[in-house]
């Protein structure tokens, strides 16, 4: 029969397959059944503004947080300077830390107020260079600087000293050089010279692996978190009953969603990916090929386990908790993207093994950073891969046609 | 055994059938040894009080549940190798409430396989029929409950099956809608499709073909309506004249051996005699001088209790245990001008009236009238955006915490909490009630001892039978001896025979002077009260005695002895006509 044109489908794409869709037996051929359900899957993620903000909004939330806002290099750290000695070597020592970029200095001459400052929070370390500095110097024995930090804040405290004494380090060794440009002179040889070169982030720039590491969370909230909601929600609103009434199949509910938020998950790695290479300036020194194939490769485990988690809890506040525990949380502590696995107790790091994440942070970095290298990015695809599978295995064991 | 579907002559065969069904959860057996069968172009009625087994049967029927025992049939083949051949409507609709009417359908055809041809022209006819056809661009979420409950049945109707089963398609819908629900099935009857209703009402009961009456997994009656109420015809009796002592003389005549069970109609009671017992006369009851004896029709609800084994005794020990509220001048419950506005929207409407001390009041009204938020308004859980209210004396604005201290409520669903037992949840509202430790534990055992709850007081209030649910929930609520009560649609879903033990209770404590004030969309409830308010469109729309509203709806229907329901109707859609005439002045 023919219809008005003012009776338009929902969407153009049934009609289209009108022709080869109305074959099928009474029950329904298995194609229409995945396209209709594939349909509304569709209109309810551009409905839902929920949907909506963890897929766009969220990513570039996270990119400007790990971007701009966090940052684990320390700059500008306020420290205070105490030079009790009025000697050349002991200028030119207070000079470095004035001039060192990671430090705003203020000059004092007394412990005293130093330790005011402290107390009132407005400096968060202070270097004492004692009396005497200068002579010791003279004499081959430099005395040693004192560096005091504010462990109320460990992470600082440590990069304080450590940066402070790596401002000593470089002074001695431009005093070395001093006495050593004076002992050629004198006809003796010059000294080792070390120079340090960082081969792929040279500014050791730490956004460089946040922003890797800012997109797998991105993928694990959309292909975990969001799955597994939306499927609860299905049996919440009781709406599962009624499509377990017809005659779907479990495979067909399945590709249903595993398809869309596959999409969706790709779609906001792209996003993602442009941000952090135009607006980041982050290298992108492999092939757009290779970074698809990684972050489809993780996408498939991470679209199991939101599937496995919903069909075992039917319930969206419990899926979202044991989601944000099973895939949340480990990407985000034990993926190696914060922080580093190497230096993890041998047990947690035994457990690193079993998060999909942490094969995902290596290929990613090593696309962004490095290039093509595929005797890196081959085996870490192929783990996600065997991930994946059993996952999906998983989920398929877990997922039964019935109510009870 | 004679088979207990006996087929009458001439019907054609069953479209579904389910026999010896045993369907077993952990302990609990939700079926035992069920037999049913769904003739096509007939109604078959699944009747039975909340937790019965209806929703279980239901879906064992389209297979979305594996019965334990028992086998299934449907066009004699397994229901999982039928399914296009059941169109099933969930409680809840099934509905997607974020795509459009029409997304919805087009959804549930895909799924059915509906040739695509004949699409457009089901669709047409199912929103005909469904009167859907102006809001097909409209999300599903944002349908009223009545119009949702129509696209879920065009959805489970798409592909015009053989077997239609409906779960509760009539709870939490106003009479009005669900009036129009059943017209919709008989017309679908006459198209030849077997239609199963499952409902927990059991005036919905005398409209279907044949019913099964389930009640805590087995079945007490199966055959037509007729045929339950035909046995005890002569049985039922309609006691007038004593209105202001309504309640006393229901107490007495409950109290005769004779009577098996009786309630409240408005200013009249009606009672079922006992089987083999003589039908008394007005000198027999002893009522008083004005006592008029008139037989009246049978319901099905009757012929329930009667098969349940009759109803409590009419002397309740809670009145009896309970303190005499003190007689005072003031209205125990007042409302004056009530108003309410969330932004725009009015969700109450200057709602007033006054209980006295010792009266039961009833909000009546569809789902999302009103009804609630003027009760919560009375709570002092919402403040007013306009007028005042009492409860006891105290104002609500002035001393909303001592208002609320003197009143005890009851929540619909009752809101216990399911995880703590039965001791536990006694010890927390004793608590939340402010009572010290003495007097607190002489409330529980009052409580405990009235209610017979000894025996559950270590389980989980969550594991209860619906009836304990029910006593324990009341037992939570007047503890603490409270003035006044809020009920809030208190007894829908469970058996009769419990709901009579529960008005049994209040009648006796309206005796001791307790004010009650009742929200119900459930008819019998409104017939307990003294006066009823019809809360339509955040309006009343009506108030007066029961007995008053049935008169005026009697005046615009021109039916005679109309029920509260038909009141309940005709002064709804009196208002809808008064809207549309001032709109279209």
């Amino acid at each position: 029969m023919s219809e008005p044109a003012t009776d338009p489908l929902p969407d153009p794409s049934i009609a289209r397959a009108q022709a080869s869709g109305s074959t099928g037996s009474a029950g329904g051929s298995s194609h229409r059944r995945l396209l209709a359900l594939i349909v509304k899957e569709y209109a309810q993620i551009r409905r839902d503004p929920s949907t909506f903000l963890i897929a766009f909004a969220m990513p570039l939330l996270l990119l400007f947080l790990f971007g701009y806002a966090i940052s684990l290099d320390p700059r500008e750290t306020r420290v205070a300077l105490v030079v009790q000695d009025d000697s050349a070597p002991a200028a030119r020592l207070a000079q470095a830390y004035v001039h060192s970029p990671y430090f705003d200095v203020t000059p004092l001459n007394a412990v005293i107020p130093a330790r005011a400052l402290m107390e009132e929070g407005a400096i968060h370390g202070f270097v004492v260079i004692p009396p005497d500095f200068g002579r010791s110097v003279a004499r081959g024995a430099p005395r040693p600087i004192q560096i005091v930090t504010d462990g109320t804040q460990p992470n600082q405290a440590t990069f304080i000293a450590s940066y402070a004494e790596g401002v000593r380090l470089n002074w001695m060794a431009s005093e070395m050089a001093m006495r050593a440009g004076e002992a050629r002179a004198t006809g003796m040889g010059p000294p080792i010279d070390v120079s340090q070169r960082m081969w792929f982030n040279p500014g050791l720039q730490s956004r460089y692996f946040l922003v890797p590491g800012a997109i797998a969370i991105v993928m694990t909230m959309i292909g975990t978190l969001l799955t597994a909601l939306v499927v609860a929600r299905e049996w919440e609103r009781g709406t599962m009953e009624a499509l377990l009434a017809t005659p779907m199949r479990m495979i067909e509910f399945i590709l249903s969603k595993v398809l869309p938020y596959f999409l969706l998950g790709m779609g906001s790695m792209a996003l993602c990916t442009v941000i952090a290479v135009t607006a980041f300036g982050l290298p992108f020194r492999g092939s757009i090929f290779a970074l698809f194939a990684i972050a489809a490769a993780f996408l498939l485990p991470a679209l199991g386990l939101g599937l496995f988690i919903s069909a075992g809890t039917r319930n969206q506040f419990v899926a979202s908790q044991v989601a944000l525990l099973a895939s949340f949380l480990p990407t985000f502590l034990l993926s190696g993207f914060i922080f580093e696995i190497g230096s993890m107790p041998w047990p947690i790091q035994a457990l690193t093994y079993a998060v999909p994440a942490r094969y995902l942070i290596p290929a990613l970095q090593t696309v962004f950073m490095a290039g093509d290298i595929w005797p890196i990015i081959l085996p870490n695809i192929l783990i996600m891969l065997g991930f994946g599978l059993l996952f999906f295995i998983l989920c398929f064991r877990a997922t039964r046609r019935s109510l009870d | 055994m004679a088979d207990p579907i006996a087929p009458s002559v001439g019907v054609a065969a069953p479209v579904a059938t389910a026999t010896g069904i045993v369907k077993i959860f952990g302990e609990a057996r939700a079926l035992d040894g069920v037999d049913l069968a769904v003739v096509p172009g007939k109604v078959t009625g699944l009747v039975g009080p909340d937790g019965a087994g209806k929703t279980t049967l239901i879906r064992v029927l389209a297979g979305l549940m594996a019965s334990d025992e028992g086998a299934v049939s449907i066009l004699e083949g397994p229901p999982a190798e039928r399914l296009d051949a059941i169109g099933y409507m969930p409680q809840r609709f099934g509905l997607y409430e974020d795509l459009t009417v029409r997304e919805n359908l087009v959804l549930y055809a895909e799924m059915r396989g509906l040739p695509r041809e004949a699409q457009e022209s089901v669709f047409r006819r199912l929103l005909e029929f469904t009167d859907l056809a102006r809001f097909q661009a409209r999300p599903a979420g944002k349908l009223s409950g009545g119009m949702k409950q129509k696209l879920g049945l065009a959805c489970a109707l798409v592909s015009t099956p053989p077997l239609l089963l409906l779960d509760e398609p009539g709870v939490g819908v106003d009479p009005i809608s669900r009036r129009e629900l059943w017209a919709m099935v008989a017309e679908l009857t006459r198209e030849g499709i077997g239609v199963l209703w499952s409902t927990a009402y059991l005036d919905e009961a005398e409209l279907c073909d044949t019913v099964y009456l389930l009640s805590e997994g087995r079945m007490l009656f199966t055959g037509p309506p007729a045929e339950l109420t035909g046995a005890i015809h002569n049985r039922v009796i309609r006691v007038t004249g004593f209105a202001e002592r309504r309640r006393e003389a229901l107490t007495r005549a409950l109290d005769r051996p004779d009577v098996i069970d009786g309630t409240l109609q408005g200013r009249a009671i009606r009672l079922l005699i006992g089987e083999g017992e003589k039908v008394p006369d007005a000198a027999a009851l002893d009522m008083g001088p004005d006592t008029q004896v008139t037989p009246t029709p049978a319901r099905f609800e009757d012929g329930f209790i009667e098969r349940l084994g009759g109803g409590p005794e009419g002397t309740s020990a809670l009145a009896a245990a309970y303190r005499e509220i003190p007689a005072s001048d003031a209205p125990a419950i007042e409302a004056k001008g009530l108003t309410k506005r969330f932004g725009e929207f009015t969700a109450a409407q200057d709602v007033s009236f006054t209980v006295p001390r010792g009266h039961i009041f009833g909000l009546l009204g569809p789902n999302g009238a009103g009804k609630s938020t003027t009760f919560k308004m009375l709570c002092g859980l919402l403040t007013p955006s306009e007028g005042s209210g009492s409860v006891a004396g105290y104002d609500l604005r002035r001393a909303a915490a001592r208002a609320r201290s003197s009143l005890g409520y009851m929540a619909q669903k009752f809101s216990l909490y399911g995880d703590l037992s039965v001791a536990q949840n006694l010890d927390f509202f004793a608590g939340a009630y402010d009572l010290s430790g003495a007097e607190a534990r002489e409330a529980i055992a009052r409580v405990t001892e009235i209610f017979e709850l000894g025996a559950h007081l270590k389980r989980n209030a969550g594991t209860l039978p619906l009836g304990f649910k029910q006593r324990l929930a009341l037992a939570c609520a007047v503890m603490h001896e409270p003035p006044v009560l809020f009920l809030d649609e208190p007894t829908s879903g469970v058996d009769p025979v419990m709901r009579r033990e529960f008005w049994t209770h209040i009648n006796g404590l309206v005796r001791r002077g307790v004010t009650v004030l009742v929200t119900t969309h459930f008819m019998d409830e409104a017939e307990y009260c003294d006066d009823v308010t019809l809360i339509y469109r955040a309006r009343q729309i009506a108030s007066g005695p029961p007995d008053s509203l049935k008169a005026q709806a009697a005046r615009l229907t021109g039916k005679d002895d109309p029920t509260m329901e038909d009141a309940f109707i005709a002064l709804i859609e009196a208002s809808d006509a008064d809207g549309e005439a001032e709109e279209a002045a």
